[in-house]
C-alpha cells in the first residue's frame, strides 16, 4: 500500500455552516480532483462535513519558528488593540 | 544546553505542544518517528485479522459493523502517518521500513483471529487495552500526534463497544457460543496485557519517552488500568477470567495479577507467532498487486497535463495569430 | 390483472432479487478491504461496500415484511443455497484485478443509477425510498468508477490492457442487467417495477462515452449469459455463499 508517485495534499474541513474550514489531516492522491474524494472517504466517514477544502501540501508557505519574534512578538505591546484595555465606567461597561 | 534547547525543554515542561516546524532535538523527532509510524503499521496490519472475518460474519448487521471497524482501523492508519508525515519522512520510506523489518508493528496481530469469537475479543480486549494507552496519548507532547489521537479515541471507542457487544451476544446464546466466547477470551486476555510492552524496568524507550513527555503514562501504569477495568466486564459476560491469580488488593487500591509470560511475549515478537510472515507477506503481495494502478495513476496525471499544455499553447499561437 | 395476494407475492420476489444482487456485489466489494492499491483507495471502496451491505438489508428487510412468516434479513441471506439466489451473474463475477472490478462496478454502477432513477417513481412506497436512498450512493459510486476506468484506460499500456481484457471478459454478462421475465413484466405493468428492457439504450450512450475517454474499445455483442433471475449461477456463487454462510450454518438457530 506505498503512495510512491502520488503527491500529498492537506485537507480542512467545514464541519457545519458558519463555521472556518478547519486542517483535519493529509492524504495521498493522484491529483486535486482525486484528493477531493478520498478526502470525503477518509475524512467525513461519521458526518463530519459538509463542505471540504484540499490543498497540496507542497503549495502551503508556512512560517517558520525562527520568525516567531519578528512576527508576533510587535504586537505583544499594542495592548490597545484589546478591548480589556479600556477601563469605562460600570453603567456604560456592557460595550 | 543551547538556547534551542533550552527553548524546547521550556515548552515540554510547561505543557506547550510541539509543532512540526519548531526545532526538536533529534533524537525527540526519531523517537516521534519511531513510535508514530510503529502506531500507524500496526493500524494497517490490525485490518488483516479481523478483515480476514468480513465474508464470514455471521448476520449482515454484524459483517456492517465489521466492514466499518475495518475500514476506520485502516482510516487510523493514515491520520498516524499523516502524523508521522510531519516529521520530515514520506509514507513509503515508512512502508519500506515496516517491509524490510526495521519498523514494527504491534505484535498482537501476529495471533491468528481463528473463530467469530475472537473477532469479539479483539473488539473488546485488543482495541480496549489500545484505547487506555491512546488516551493517555492524547496528552502527548507533539501536536500531530494528540491531534490525531483525539480524533482516534473518538471513533475508537464504538470499537470496543461492538467487540464487547458481539461477546455478550454469544454469552446470551447456547453453550457453543458461549463456549467459544470463552475460548477467544481465554487465548486473547494475556496477548492484550502484552500490548502495554515490557515491565517499565525492561523498556528500553520509556524512560526518555516520559521525559519529552511523548508517553504520559507508564507501561504498567496503563496495564494496571487495563486490567481493573475488565474484571468486571469479564464477571458480567458469566466468563470464567483467564488469570487464576487475579485477587483485589485493597491497600493498593488495584487488582493483583498473575505474572505474563514473557517468553511468549519475545517469542513472538520474534518471529515464532502463528502470523508473523503472512502479515507482513500479504502487506508486500497487495503492495506489489497495486503497482501498476500507481503507476497508471501517474502516467494519466502527465498526460493530462501535456493535454493541458498543449490547449494553452494552441490557444496563445491563436491569439498571436 | 394481478389480485392483491398475487402482486404482494411477485413484489417480494422483485424486492427479494434487488436484495441478492446488493448482497453479492457488497460481498466482492469487501473482499477488497485491505487488498487496495492504497490506503486511500482502501478506504474509499470500503465505503461502497458499506452502501452495498446497507442496501442488502433494506431490500431484504422489506421482503422481510412482506413474507410475514418470521423470515428476517439474514434468513434470506444465510440460509438460502445458490439455486435460490437470483442475483444478476455479473455481481457474482470474482473481484479479479482492480481493473476488472473498477470495470464492473461502471457497468452496474451506470445501470444502477438509470434503475435507481425509475425506481423512484416505484407506485410501492417503500421501494421508491429505498431508491431514493440508494441513489445518492450509486452517484457517487459511478462518480470513482468513472474515473477511475478513465484513468486505468489512459494509462500505461498495462493499465489500459487490463482494462479491455476486463471488459471483453464481463460484456457478455451485461446483456442480462436489461432482460425481462414474466415476473417483471408484471411488476413494470403494475408500476411498481422498472422497465429495464428500456434502459439500454442510455446505459450504452454513456458507457460508449466513457469508454471513448478510456481509449477503450467496446466489445461485440457476440456472447451472452444470462439466468440468474431463475437461480441459475456461474460456479463462482457457490464458494462466495459458502464462505458467506459457513458460521450462520454451522450454529443453526443461533443469535449472533
Amino acid at each position: 500500500m506505498t503512495t510512491e508517485n502520488l503527491e500529498l495534499f492537506e485537507v480542512f474541513i467545514r464541519s457545519k455552516r458558519g463555521l472556518d474550514h478547519k486542517h483535519v489531516g493529509s492524504l495521498h492522491a493522484e491529483d486535486p480532483a482525486q484528493a477531493l474524494e478520498y478526502a470525503r472517504d477518509c475524512y467525513t466517514r461519521r458526518s463530519e462535513g459538509v463542505s471540504i477544502w484540499v490543498v497540496r501540501s507542497a503549495d502551503i508557505v508556512a512560517s517558520q519558528e525562527d520568525d516567531a519574534e519578528s512576527f508576533y512578538d510587535p504586537s505583544d505591546d499594542k495592548p490597545y488593540r484589546h478591548a480589556t484595555y479600556y477601563q469605562l465606567p460600570d453603567p456604560v461597561n456592557n460595550m | 544546553m543551547t538556547p534551542e534547547e533550552q527553548n524546547f525543554m521550556r515548552k515540554i515542561e510547561t505543557e506547550e505542544k510541539i509543532e512540526p516546524k519548531d526545532w526538536m532535538p533529534e533524537a525527540y523527532r526519531k523517537n516521534l518517528i519511531r513510535q508514530i509510524s510503529q502506531h500507524a503499521h500496526s493500524e494497517v496490519i490490525g485490518t488483516q485479522p479481523e478483515g480476514n472475518w468480513i465474508t464470514r460474519a455471521p448476520s449482515l448487521r454484524r459483517k456492517a459493523v465489521l466492514l466499518a471497524k475495518v475500514q476506520d482501523e485502516a482510516g487510523h492508519g493514515l491520520y498516524l502517518y499523516s502524523a508521522t508525515e510531519t516529521l520530515g519522512i514520506s509514507r513509503d520510506e515508512m512502508i519500506a521500513a515496516l517491509q524490510d523489518g526495521s519498523a514494527k508493528y504491534a505484535s498482537i496481530f501476529n495471533y491468528p483471529a481463528q473463530t467469530w469469537g475472537d473477532v469479539g475479543a479483539i473488539g473488546w480486549l485488543v482495541d480496549g487495552a489500545a484505547i487506555v494507552n491512546q488516551v493517555s496519548l492524547q496528552r502527548t507532547s507533539y501536536g500531530p500526534y494528540a491531534r490525531a489521537m483525539i480524533r482516534i479515541c473518538k471513533e475508537e471507542s464504538f470499537h470496543q463497544r461492538q467487540g464487547y457487544e458481539l461477546m455478550l451476544e454469544l454469552c446470551r446464546g447456547t453453550p457453543e457460543q458461549k463456549a467459544m466466547a470463552q475460548d477467544s477470551l481465554n487465548r486473547f486476555y494475556w496477548p492484550a496485557l502484552m500490548m502495554f510492552g515490557p515491565h517499565d524496568s525492561e523498556s528500553a524507550h520509556s524512560a526518555r519517552s516520559m521525559q519529552w513527555k511523548i508517553k504520559r503514562e507508564s507501561n504498567d501504569d496503563l496495564r494496571q488500568k487495563f486490567i481493573d477495568q475488565t474484571v468486571k466486564q469479564i464477571e458480567f459476560l458469566g466468563l470464567e477470567h483467564p488469570d487464576k491469580a487475579i485477587c483485589w488488593n485493597e491497600a493498593r487500591g488495584h487488582y493483583d495479577s498473575g505474572e505474563i509470560d514473557w517468553d511468549e511475549f519475545y517469542a513472538v515478537i520474534n518471529g515464532n507467532g502463528h502470523c508473523n510472515r503472512q502479515r507482513l507477506q500479504h502487506h508486500i503481495k497487495v503492495h506489489e498487486e497495486g503497482s501498476w494502478v500507481r503507476e497508471a495513476l501517474a502516467a494519466y496525471n502527465e498526460k493530462q497535463k501535456a493535454r493541458k499544455q498543449q490547449a494553452e499553447a494552441n490557444k496563445s499561437n491563436q491569439n498571436v495569430a | 390483472m394481478m389480485s392483491e395476494q398475487q402482486l404482494q407475492q411477485a413484489t417480494f420476489e422483485y424486492t427479494l432479487r434487488l436484495g441478492d444482487d446488493a448482497l453479492v456485489l457488497g460481498h466482492r466489494i469487501s473482499e477488497w478491504v485491505r487488498n487496495g492499491p492504497f490506503l486511500e483507495e482502501d478506504i474509499a471502496y470500503g465505503n461502497v461496500a458499506l452502501d452495498y451491505i446497507g442496501r442488502a438489508r433494506m431490500f431484504y428487510g422489506y421482503a422481510a415484511e412482506l413474507a410475514d412468516d418470521g423470515r428476517t434479513e439474514d434468513s434470506f441471506a444465510y440460509t438460502r443455497s445458490e439455486r435460490e439466489f437470483s442475483n444478476l451473474l455479473i455481481n457474482e463475477l470474482p473481484r479479479g484485478d482492480f481493473a476488472y472490478s473498477q470495470v464492473r462496478q461502471l457497468l452496474v454502477d451506470i445501470y444502477a443509477n438509470l434503475f435507481l432513477t425509475r425506481l423512484l417513481q416505484s407506485k410501492d412506497a417503500t421501494l421508491a425510498a429505498i431508491a431514493a436512498k440508494a441513489i445518492k450512493e450509486s452517484r457517487y459510486h459511478l462518480r470513482r468508477s468513472r474515473e477511475w476506468v478513465i484513468r486505468l484506460g489512459d494509462g500505461t499500456e498495462e493499465s489500459q490492457h487490463r482494462c479491455q481484457l476486463a471488459l471483453d471478459d464481463i460484456w457478455g454478462y451485461s446483456h442480462e442487467m436489461f432482460e425481462m421475465d414474466a415476473l417483471e413484466q408484471q411488476l413494470a405493468d403494475a408500476g411498481i417495477g422498472v422497465d429495464v428492457s428500456s434502459l439500454r439504450d442510455d446505459w450504452l450512450v454513456q458507457i460508449r462515452e466513457i469508454l471513448a475517454e478510456a481509449t477503450l474499445q467496446l466489445p461485440a455483442d457476440d456472447w451472452k449469459v444470462s439466468g440468474g433471475r431463475d437461480g441459475y449461477h456461474t460456479e463462482f456463487l457457490g464458494h462466495l455463499l459458502t464462505e458467506l454462510q459457513i458460521v450462520h450454518r454451522s450454529y443453526p438457530g443461533c443469535q449472533w
